[in-house]
């Protein structure tokens, strides 16, 4: 496979420890990249990479060419027959893998093996395409050791030592370049637009979707991932309170929910005291940014709806931090214009008709009030023998009716699609809102942690005068739901379970990823100004950073100059203090031959500097005692010799 | 145009001495000082500069800042190799050359002895004439390099160039420095292939004895009077008579004295590729020697260090 366009000069065949490191790096490039690549095409790829192992071991020698080349072929076919494309992440991660793994094939020089370990460097990259997460980036920059490793075996005459040593001298090399990287990653200017299109995620994310049928949710509130972080400027509001809002439903086609963006000047809302928070969302793969009800301006990159629903200009494909101000308490479109009416009053023709006459014997029976209906159909939930619960019996054509006259039981999306629906019949402007509702308070981080199995779904029904007022029907049937969370609404067994205490301890841990979302992952633009605002940099220009970087990284290579140049100071003091002498005397002009030994140097010297032959003489005695008296010599000797040396001062004299 | 290279090459040869080949010679002991040593890329190290920073755009591109930590990770921990690599070689001194003992046309056997500073320096080459030795010196220890230096004619040969170079610890930076040490090694002239015995003054032709000695000739049978030490029990045992070991020693060689005038027909180089000669073939057969020549006169004497005397005398000749 290589191109014979160069000619190569002849390379000594590969030593084993560098084939071995390979083969762990190889291995480790294969593990980051298991989770995202299909079972079958790791374990064939795991099972090669042995056989070749263990081949260049038992019985070393080449793997012929047609070999080499039909392994190309299947490795390709077998990425496109399972992604039907070669381009893209998944499958270029495949196939990346995949070449690494066939590169060994053809490594028997220190030159292949250098090529193949500067790959997995790339290789260990992309892995992150996928998971940035705290865990997975550090066990990538762990892949990095046995690469190191790799490369500083293949340099010879080095220290010998047991494979599990050669990884250390890489740990260190790791740990002492930390400094100069954590510098370079903060002043590193980053891109405003990107230089070609962000990969679009095929990966079928879970999460809330644009529309709602009920029953959907079922999956979601099994999913303990986190959704996203809310660290509150001030008080966190209280637990009614935390409602974040994700899409507005309008649309109703007797079993589904659809939203239908509008866009258009977000509808007007009177709002009381205002709350202050810096949201990190983790990547959903759509464009929603959820918002604690009632949102009051759009972030930047991000625009609001007619409904106050917020859309990123971009799909959220990586963790996004924005901050928000929201007002808790809040008068939402005080006036409704006819052709919203309509919207809101629309109800499909042939569904339901128990809850419709259900809807209009209420409107008959408290005629103009509102919230009289409003209130009965809350009554309805709570004193209906409605249950909670995560598994309902199957509905059939008419859900609602099926829902509110038969089963009686169900989650958050019948209870608030029924609701709607009800209103609808009686008259009232509704709709469905989902989003999350709740949330963990994690107490040393200050922030609330919402999972996806936080989503809920609820309802706003216009009244005069007071707007889109939301209710939440599931509170009525379930309190639990919104005053604890969906955990303890979802508990059916005891309440202690090892599944409770997972969750539980999971909930504390995840501080530090909220430390590693908002620290690295959300480490943007604005928090780079945001760091440098208190050192008096307010400029963040391209320029500028590059400056700062250049700045740092010169004083980082000052430091390590200095300890490259640095030698120790010799063990031997008396050596030491004899150099310093020799430097004073040859400074006089008594240089020490090559070959000269002390007595013969000292007896020149003395001749030289006759004035000074008593000191020099004595000086010679001691150097000579202490050099071949004793096998150890007393350190009141070296003593007293180091304070001669340095007592001693050559007087240069007139001839 | 030449004149300009002429004074490129005067003015590194000035400033930067140990970047060029043309160093100039400086007496042992050498050391590596810091600012003897450069360093530049490696073809692989620029190839790995030139994926770094394909990795950093593409952890911008996509705004993944994991992947730009580890870019920047290993983009520090590859110039920190650097440092590294110039510390492989910073401070290491050669104290000392030893040469070995070789005759025109045929490699020498130098060996270098390297020692090292406060630090170890591992992975170093040391590059002569196309031949490359790797080795490594602990801290405050010590090392020998063994290289071939091939010779061509006698007399004394001056050390070439050393290039002393690391890619220690990762292959990426190629740090070097020139050395060219104030030394030179004495090449042994070539003996003569093939030609008259020298004359000698005496009988030409004497009878060997046989002398009692340490070797054993031949089994004989006993006579009366023979040691009762010298009879093989062990062999007599098998025979009807008693045999008895046969110690003999060849008579010591003839003495020869060589002479430089002796020679008088015979171009200077050939008399000493003759005495070469002489001298080899007396000391294969352990023959006492001695040698008169303009510049010195040697005495009777036989053995190696007799011989290698003899040769050097030889190859100093002017």
């Amino acid at each position: 496979m290589r191109l014979s366009l160069f000619r190569h000069k002849h390379q000594a065949p590969l030593e084993q420890r560098p084939f071995d490191l390979l083969c762990i790096t190889v291995a480790v490039v294969l593990g980051v990249h298991a989770p995202h690549l299909p079972a079958w095409f790791t374990l064939a790829l795991a099972v090669m990479l042995g056989l070749r192992w263990w081949q260049r071991r038992a019985r070393p020698g080449r793997a012929p060419a047609y070999l080499k080349l039909s392994l190309l072929a299947l490795l390709t076919a077998a990425v496109i027959s399972h992604y039907s494309t070669l381009f893209g992440r998944e499958p270029g991660a495949a196939l990346v893998a995949g070449l690494l793994v066939l590169k060994l094939f053809e490594t028997e020089t220190p030159r292949d093996a250098r090529v193949g370990a500067a790959f997995s460097c790339f290789a260990l990259m992309t892995a992150l395409l996928f998971d940035q997460g705290m865990v997975a980036t550090v066990l990538v920059a762990l892949g990095l050791l046995p690469a190191l490793a790799t490369l500083r075996a293949l340099q010879p005459a080095r220290p010998a030592s047991s494979l599990p040593h050669e990884l250390l001298p890489a740990l260190k090399l790791l740990a002492a370049s930390l400094p100069l990287a954590l510098l370079a990653f903060v002043f590193v200017p980053r891109l405003s637009s990107p230089l070609w299109g962000a990969p679009n995620s095929t990966q079928g994310r879970t999460g809330l979707s644009e529309d709602m049928l009920p029953g959907d949710f079922a999956a979601l509130f099994e999913d303990e991932r986190p959704a996203m972080r809310v660290a509150f400027v001030g008080a966190p509001p209280p637990n009614q309170q935390r409602y974040f809002r994700a899409y507005v439903l309008w649309n109703y086609d007797g079993r589904t929910w659809n939203g239908s963006e509008r866009n258009g000047t977000p509808a007007t809302v009177e709002h009381g005291p205002v709350t202050q928070y810096t949201v990190t969302l983790e990547a959903t793969g759509q464009r929603v940014l959820p918002a604690l009800d009632v949102p009051l301006e759009a972030p930047a990159q991000a625009s609001m709806s007619a409904d106050r629903e917020m859309r990123a200009d971009r799909p959220v494909n990586d963790p996004l931090v924005y901050s928000l101000r929201s007002a808790p308490r809040y008068r939402l479109q005080g006036q409704l214009s006819e052709r919203e009416r309509q919207r809101a009053l629309q109800l499909p023709q042939g569904f339901d008709p128990q809850a419709r006459a259900l809807g209009q014997r209420w409107r008959s029976q408290y005629g103009g009030n509102d919230a009289a209906i409003v209130q009965a159909a809350m009554t309805l939930f709570h004193d209906g023998g409605f249950s909670y619960t995560l598994a309902p019996a199957p509905l059939g054509h008419n859900t609602v009716d099926d829902f509110l006259f038969g089963t009686h039981e169900g989650f958050c999306e019948h209870y608030a699609s029924s609701f709607v629906v009800l209103m609808r019949a009686a008259g009232i402007p509704a709709r469905v809102v989902t989003g999350y509702q709740g949330g963990y308070w994690n107490k040393v981080g200050n922030y609330l942690l919402v999972r996806q199995a936080d989503a809920h779904a609820w309802s706003e029904v216009w009244l005069p005068e007071r707007g889109w007022v939301r209710m939440d029907p599931t509170a009525a049937v379930r309190p639990e739901r919104v005053s604890q969370g969906s955990a303890a609404a979802n508990a059916t067994a005891a309440d202690w379970s090892p599944n409770q205490w997972w969750l539980s301890w999971r909930n504390r841990w995840d501080i530090v990823n909220q430390w590693w979302n908002q620290g690295v992952i959300g480490f943007d633009t604005l928090r780079q100004r945001g760091l440098l605002t208190p050192f008096g940099v307010h400029d963040t220009s391209v320029g500028m950073l590059g400056l700062l970087l250049a700045v740092g990284g010169s004083l980082f290579a000052v430091g390590g100059l200095l300890w490259a140049v640095w030698q120790r100071p010799e063990a031997d003091r008396a050596h030491t203090s004899m150099r310093m002498l020799e430097k004073r005397l040859a400074a006089a002009g008594v240089t020490r031959r090559h070959s000269e030994g002390p007595q013969h140097y000292f007896s020149r010297a003395a001749r030289a500097l006759p004035s000074q032959r008593e000191q020099l003489e004595h000086l010679m005695r001691t150097y000579l005692e202490l050099r071949y008296a004793y096998d150890e010599p007393p350190a009141d000797l070296l003593k007293n010799f180091r304070q001669a040396a340095r007592d001693f001062r050559p007087r240069r004299v007139v001839k | 145009m030449l004149a300009a290279i002429r004074r490129v090459q005067t003015w590194a040869e000035r400033r930067l001495p140990a970047l060029t080949r043309y160093k100039r010679t400086e007496p042992l002991p050498i050391v590596l000082h810091r600012r003897r040593v450069y360093i530049v890329p490696t073809a692989f190290g620029a190839a790995f500069t030139v994926l770094l920073l394909i990795m950093l755009v593409g952890a911008l591109n996509y705004t993944n800042n994991a992947a730009l930590m580890l870019t920047c990770l290993l983009g520090s921990a590859t110039s920190a190799s650097m440092l590294i690599a110039f510390r492989s070689l910073d401070g290491l001194k050669l104290t000392g050359i030893r040469q070995g003992q070789a005759i025109a046309g045929e490699p020498m056997a130098i060996t270098l002895v390297f020692s090292g500073s406060g630090h170890a320096h591992v992975s170093v080459h040391a590059d002569m004439n196309d031949q490359a030795e790797a080795f490594a010196v602990e801290a405050h220890g010590e090392t020998l390099v063994s290289l071939q230096l091939d010779t061509h004619r006698r007399g004394w040969r001056p050390m070439p160039r050393i290039k002393l170079w690391s890619n220690w610890p990762l292959g990426l930076f190629h740090a070097w420095s020139w050395i060219h040490p104030d030394q030179a090694v004495l090449v042994w002239p070539h003996p003569e292939n093939g030609g008259p015995p020298p004359l000698l003054p005496g009988e030409a032709s004497q009878r060997q004895r046989l002398h009692q000695g340490e070797d054993i000739a031949a089994l004989r049978a006993y006579r009366a009077g023979d040691p009762q030490r010298h009879i093989s029990w062990k062999h007599s045992a098998r025979h009807d008579s008693l045999l008895v070991k046969d110690f003999e020693q060849p008579e010591a060689q003839e003495e020869w004295h060589l002479d430089w005038r002796q020679l008088a027909q015979l171009s200077p180089e050939s008399r000493i590729e003759r005495l070469a000669r002489w001298l080899g073939e007396a000391e294969t057969v352990g023959r006492p020697t001695s040698l008169w020549l303009p510049t010195e006169d040697i005495g009777l004497g036989h053995g190696r260090s007799h011989y290698s005397h003899c040769m050097n005398a030889l190859a100093r000749l002017p």
